[in-house]
């Protein structure tokens, strides 16, 4: 286990340290470390309210976080420390984009559309900041042309192609939660953060998941950092677990290595009280000879 | 309500509920008005207080309240019930499809119609029959049009709830009215003058107020709204205060000629035409509405364009568009700016065309009026606004020409008294009939295949 190869240790795309956020006098994360391999699926799991959509809220910039530093390195090599950045901003320049719990589509507006509106900011610049595109100038309509292909590529690989056209509010649940994926993709991100892809899906829809998501990471060579209660997708696809009980790491390896953790089979059973230490003083032996893992 | 249910199920109406319901609401009547209509308290003629019993009063209004009632549980709910029913499920995308037909086979003609109306006017009414139906029917209903249009970004596209637009048309207007007073400047190069200002002015409105949300935004914008206007009531050496400008010069056509009877260059003699000021308010038409047509046009490139789509998609999810590398500030900012402009040009048309301007022309009831436009219209929808703004406007004005109303209320019937009444209901029962506007459907901007009417059921109105 000691050699198998750590990508998230050699090459990481996201380095998280010592992520600390209080809610008043809640501690929601507490000295959280964890790093997200390039071109890994990550899933970082956890009992409810154990703070992993925090984690995340932290991470894309929606919360500014009480101390810590997550740094971001871009496929071209710049360097983001996501915790000084707005939040629009960590999608724009650090390249990390999102999806939602609760399901936030622009409902009234097509599948086109939600996939347009995704491709603003390249847009935006084509459009020459609106100014020439409102006079037909410049080579916007090139730009709109190419946006579409783009947003065609994205609903042709989640199988929507044939309702482009329709409202994203009509959609039924999976088939939305596979738009917010492809919504998020057409943003071009480097990491892609998806806050429980597969809740609410059925066996079958949470097959098709695993399958896109793996085809995301071949194709687009973007990393994958997801939360999820979904064992199958968990195991089944990711290359590295994190497991967060009360805001604090318990677990952080290959989803071999989480599955067989008695503290992890205990945060998630639950065991007499007795039981939990008896397992912690065996897992600080086996940690204490393993060797500084946590 | 239990009564509408069972009804919907096809049984038939409730009689018995709806009975039941009816005479507990008349118990319950009557044990309020019993003691508050009932019993009356008076003096005699000896000045004793004496206690008038009229119970039989009270139970007459009772009755009427139960039987009310009893009509409501059971006509009229289970029919409003069948309605909605109706409406929900059976709006199909054809429906949907046939309905954006006719919308836009009514903008064609609307459109002609409105490039013809002046001369068909004054074909119909004569010279100076016309001015009436050009400038108050015409150009008081195009001048809010415009308005429509332009808060129209603001409310229906951005989902901002601005309740202080006539700030910018105030300051559009004034713009005017000064800059030309004091400089001399043409009306043509103040009209852009006029946008940048109120557009300008919007931002400065924008910087602090955009970190606001919904009601909050609603009163801080109602608020500046009163500002601008207690500013131009009280800072007098400025804006001459509540007695407002007067002479504010006339547009010109582009220079080449004026429409003041004395000027050397008047259009009237090049003409030689019969002095009347009819041939100014015809012209006056056609800049208004060239200039509102201007705001549709650009409104609608701009839904085409980035930036359109932002706004919608902010009025749709404002986190989801932070989260899509969407400025979201930038983006409130740009809706403000741009409805404000439009605002400004109408409102230097506006002091161009009365000629005299004050505090009173821009209180808070304007405001008022263009939302209720944007919202009657649906929000978003172009031909719903210009609809709405001709059923507001024009329908207030046309409530003016209600004298046959005297022959069935008696002489002393003024109508004009009733006006406000009158629009209130038919706002309320448009509000029931169409709870989101004439024309709700949103037309998609990009298409793949097919350009389908999205429902306006799953359009969001934004929450500020």
């Amino acid at each position: 286990m000691t050699t198998s190869h750590r990508n998230w240790d050699s090459d990481p795309v996201l380095t998280v340290e010592h992520l600390t956020m209080r809610f008043g006098g809640l501690v929601a994360v507490n000295d959280l470390s964890f790093s997200v391999g390039r071109g890994d699926i990550t899933a970082l799991i956890g009992p409810n309210g154990a703070g992993k959509t925090t984690v995340f809220n932290c991470i894309t910039g929606f919360y500014k976080p009480t101390t810590g530093m997550m740094s971001m390195r871009t496929r071209d090599g710049s360097l983001h420390l996501l915790e000084r950045l707005p939040d629009f901003v960590v999608a724009r320049k650090a390249k990390v984009a999102r999806t939602f719990q609760n399901i936030r589509l622009f409902s009234g507006m097509t599948l086109l559309e939600n996939l347009l509106v995704a491709q603003h900011n390249p847009l935006m610049i084509a459009s020459g900041m609106t100014i020439l595109g409102v006079l037909g100038i410049g080579g916007y309509k090139t730009h709109e042309r190419e946006a579409i292909e783009r947003a065609r590529y994205w609903l042709d690989k989640i199988g929507l192609i044939d309702r482009a056209d329709d409202p994203a509010g009509d959609l039924p649940y999976g088939a939305q939660r596979r738009l917010e994926i492809a919504r998020a993709m057409c943003t071009g991100p480097d990491l892609l953060c998806l806050d429980e892809p597969a809740a609410g899906l059925n066996p079958r829809e949470s097959a098709e998941l695993n399958a896109l998501l793996l085809s995301i990471r071949k194709d687009d060579g973007t990393s994958i950092l997801l939360i999820e209660h979904d064992m199958s997708v968990v195991m089944g696809i990711s290359d590295h677990v994190v497991v967060l009980e009360y805001g604090t790491k318990i677990a952080d390896g290959t989803p071999t290595e989480t599955r067989n953790d008695p503290r992890v089979i205990a945060a998630y059973l639950g065991v007499d009280d007795e039981e939990v230490e008896e397992i912690e003083h065996e897992l600080d032996e086996t940690t204490g000879s393993e060797g500084g893992r946590a | 309500m239990n009564s509408a249910v069972k009804s919907k199920d096809g049984a038939g109406i409730d009689f018995g509920r709806a009975l039941k319901d009816g005479v507990l609401i008349g118990i319950v009547a009557f044990a309020l008005l019993g003691p508050l209509v009932g019993l009356k308290t008076d003096q005699n003629m000896a000045n004793e207080l004496i206690l008038q019993n009229r119970l039989g009063l009270a139970a007459i209004l009772s009755v009427i309240i139960g039987v009310g009632r009893f009509l409501l549980s059971a006509f009229i709910y289970p029919w409003i019930a069948a309605r909605g029913r109706r409406s929900k499920s059976a709006v199909t995308l054809a429906e949907l499809e046939a309905r954006a037909r006719v919308t836009r086979g009514l903008s064609v003609t609307g459109l002609v119609f409105l490039f013809v109306y002046p001369i068909l006017i004054i074909s119909l009414f004569g010279v100076q029959g016309s001015i009436k139906w050009v400038d108050n029917y015409g150009v008081q209903i195009l001048i809010y049009v415009m308005l429509g249009w332009g808060l129209n970004i603001v409310i229906g596209l951005a989902g901002l709830l601005d309740l202080g637009y006539v700030a910018f048309y105030a300051v559009g207007a004034y713009s005017y009215a000064l800059l030309a007073i004091n400089f001399h400047l043409s009306f043509w190069v103040l009209l852009p003058v006029a946008g940048i200002l109120a557009a300008f002015w919007g931002i400065i409105l924008g910087f602090p107020v955009l970190r606001l949300r919904g009601d909050y935004l609603a009163i801080v914008t109602l608020a500046f709204g009163e500002i601008i206007r207690l500013v131009l009531i009280n800072w007098k050496d400025f804006s001459g205060g509540s007695a407002g400008i007067s002479s504010i010069p006339k547009v010109t056509l582009f220079g080449i000629y004026s429409f003041d009877m004395g000027a050397s260059n008047s259009f009237i003699k090049a003409f030689h035409l019969s002095p009347s000021s009819a041939y100014y308010k015809v012209f006056l038409y056609y800049l208004i509405l060239l200039l509102a047509l201007l705001t549709a046009f650009i409104t609608i490139r701009l839904r085409r364009l980035p930036i359109g789509r932002a706004w919608e998609a902010l009025r749709e999810d404002e986190v989801a568009c932070r989260s899509l590398g969407i400025n979201t500030t930038n983006t409130k900012l740009t809706a403000f700016a741009i409805g404000a402009m439009f605002g400004g040009f109408a409102g230097s048309f506006f002091a161009a065309r009365q000629g005299f301007v004050s505090p009173e022309s821009f209180i808070f009831m304007e405001s008022a009026v263009i939302v209720a436009i944007v919202v009657l219209g649906g929000m978003g929808s172009m031909i719903g606004v210009a609809l709405a703004a001709v059923a507001m406007i024009g329908g207030t004005e046309l409530l003016r020409e209600l004298d046959f109303l005297k022959l069935v209320f008696g002489k002393d019937f003024n109508p004009d008294q009733y006006r406000m009444l009158l629009f209130g209901l038919a706002m309320v029962i448009i509000m029931v009939w169409k709870p989101r506007g004439f024309v709700s459907a949103r037309q998609p901007t990009a298409f793949l295949f097919k350009r389908k009417t999205v429902s306006g059921d799953l359009v969001k109105e934004g929450h500020g």
